[in-house]
């Protein structure tokens, strides 16, 4: 009897439709976002993810439809990111069917939207991702734009700085560690964790089970986000809890 | 027979209206609408009273529309089957302490407090949790025990009648789940984000028959 460690499958979308980016670059097409949510469903995630990569005006509304087509049929936690650029695109989000909005770099080029976002909509329903790469030892800094663009904020002020401005979770990516399927960032991951009271979501880099399991006992994360292992057949969510389970970890099996 | 789930912009009322009319269908319960007048609130035959944000941002947001008043209307002179969802359950206490001290429905006579943080556990309380029921009420028929289900959020609802805390769950200390007396009930978590088990709680609301 405990919380437990959610398993969170994401799914990259580009006009409408799953890819998953190698290093966030290299495309595949893989498919109907809608009916990989309900495979997700049906095999027990915990939450699922979308993440909008291209985000462009024109398609903004085919992101909303989506969403809500994914709301109409799944009855589990749906956040949803990429290209949110203030409370109005949240809101409309959360009015399509989102439980949890992310904010990426929006967030970064003013703090001040991620507070009143948590005003308006409340905490619970405001993610922070923040891309980390590595500088030097112990240090890492915030990327934007698909991890092109350097800023120079420290991740672990930043991180701080959003979890005071009401952030409810944070969903933490290595861009060192996405795409190489070598596994998680531990340290970045738990010093960002040991950093914040709030639940912090470990990405990048799951290329094997151990990965997830090293995600929470080594980086502290409260949550494991994976996509390719997921999407591509590999492994499925029921096979990730009970590999969890073994390694003692509380997970929800259905 | 009609259900009106109370739509006061705040926050996801669409997978709440989803799972709510699948499950008012398959009980056989008339239909399921979306509402923000008070007149349609007041003749409703049952309620569903989501909310999420802030304890006093919702519940300003019912005494701005006059909702406030529909709602105790239906409820206390009428006895309708009501439900609150999260701050929608956290709105039947006696009065919460979030953004200062604000007066609840009163149903259920208590306080929300923030949950104490227990070691280094995170908050908001986020993810999948156990319910531990206690004593068997009817929104809990054939659940198993220790049945998950999904929770967001930093406040409870402590009932100062212990016999209102329907479920609990353990996040390092008891952090109160469900509450219910008379014809009022509410989850802490939300049964329409708990994938089967949250369904299966909404369908044994729409078979409730209070008292």
């Amino acid at each position: 009897m405990s919380l437990k460690v959610r398993i969170i499958p994401c799914l990259d979308v580009k006009e409408g439709r799953v890819v998953k980016g190698v290093n966030f670059v290299r495309l595949r097409d893989a498919g109907d976002p809608v009916e990989a949510a309900m495979r997700y469903d049906a095999d027990g995630a915990d939450e699922l993810c979308f993440l909008d990569i291209a985000a462009s005006l024109e398609h903004r509304n085919t992101m909303l439809d989506l969403v809500s087509r994914t709301a109409d049929v799944c009855f589990m936690p749906l956040t949803v990111g990429g290209g949110v650029r203030n409370s109005r695109d949240v809101e409309a989000l959360l009015r399509a069917g989102a439980d949890k909005v992310s904010l990426n770099s929006a967030a970064v080029a003013d703090s001040s939207r991620v507070e009143e976002a948590a005003k308006r909509f409340g905490s619970q329903c405001v993610v922070v991702a923040i891309d980390a790469k590595s500088v030097s030892a112990g240090r890492w800094e915030i990327f934007t734009h698909g991890g092109k663009r350097a800023t120079g904020i420290d991740a672990l002020d930043f991180a701080r700085e959003v979890h005071n401005r009401g952030a409810g979770e944070i969903l933490l990516t290595s861009m060192d560690s996405d795409g190489t399927k070598s596994g998680f960032d531990l340290e970045l991951t738990r010093a960002v964790s040991e950093a914040v009271s709030i639940p912090v979501v470990a990405s990048g880099g799951v290329g094997n089970l151990d990965h997830l399991v090293e995600g929470i006992t080594i980086g502290k994360a409260s949550a494991v986000l994976a996509a390719s292992i997921f999407h591509f057949g590999e492994h499925t969510i029921c096979e990730a809890k009970h590999h969890m389970a073994q390694a003692g970890i509380p997970v929800r099996i259905t | 027979m009609r259900t009106v789930i109370v739509d006061y912009n705040s926050g996801n009322l669409h997978s709440a209206e989803k799972s709510a009319r699948r499950m008012a269908a398959e009980a056989g319960a008339g239909d399921v609408i979306l509402a923000s007048e008070a007149d349609i609130i007041a003749e409703a035959d049952r309620i569903i009273l989501p909310g999420v944000g802030a304890f006093a941002d919702c519940r300003a947001s019912l005494a701005a529309k006059g909702l406030d008043e529909a709602i105790c209307h239906a409820v206390e002179n009428r006895g309708i089957p009501f439900l609150g969802i999260c701050v929608g359950m956290q709105l039947t206490a006696g009065f919460g302490l979030e953004h200062g001290c604000t007066k609840g429905f009163g149903w259920i006579p208590g306080k929300v407090v923030p949950i104490e943080r227990f070691g280094n556990l995170k908050i908001p309380h986020m993810g999948w949790n156990s319910l531990r029921l206690i004593g068997t009420h009817p929104l809990f028929e054939g659940l198993g025990e220790g049945a998950d289900v999904y929770f967001v959020h930093s406040y409870h609802l402590l009932p100062s009648q212990s016999g209102d805390c329907i479920a609990e769950t353990d996040y390092g200390l008891p952090v109160t789940a469900a509450v219910a007396s008379g014809n009022v009930a509410g989850t802490q978590f939300h049964p329409e984000k708990s994938q089967q088990a949250g369904l299966r709680i909404l369908d044994n609301f729409f078979k409730w028959k209070p008292g």
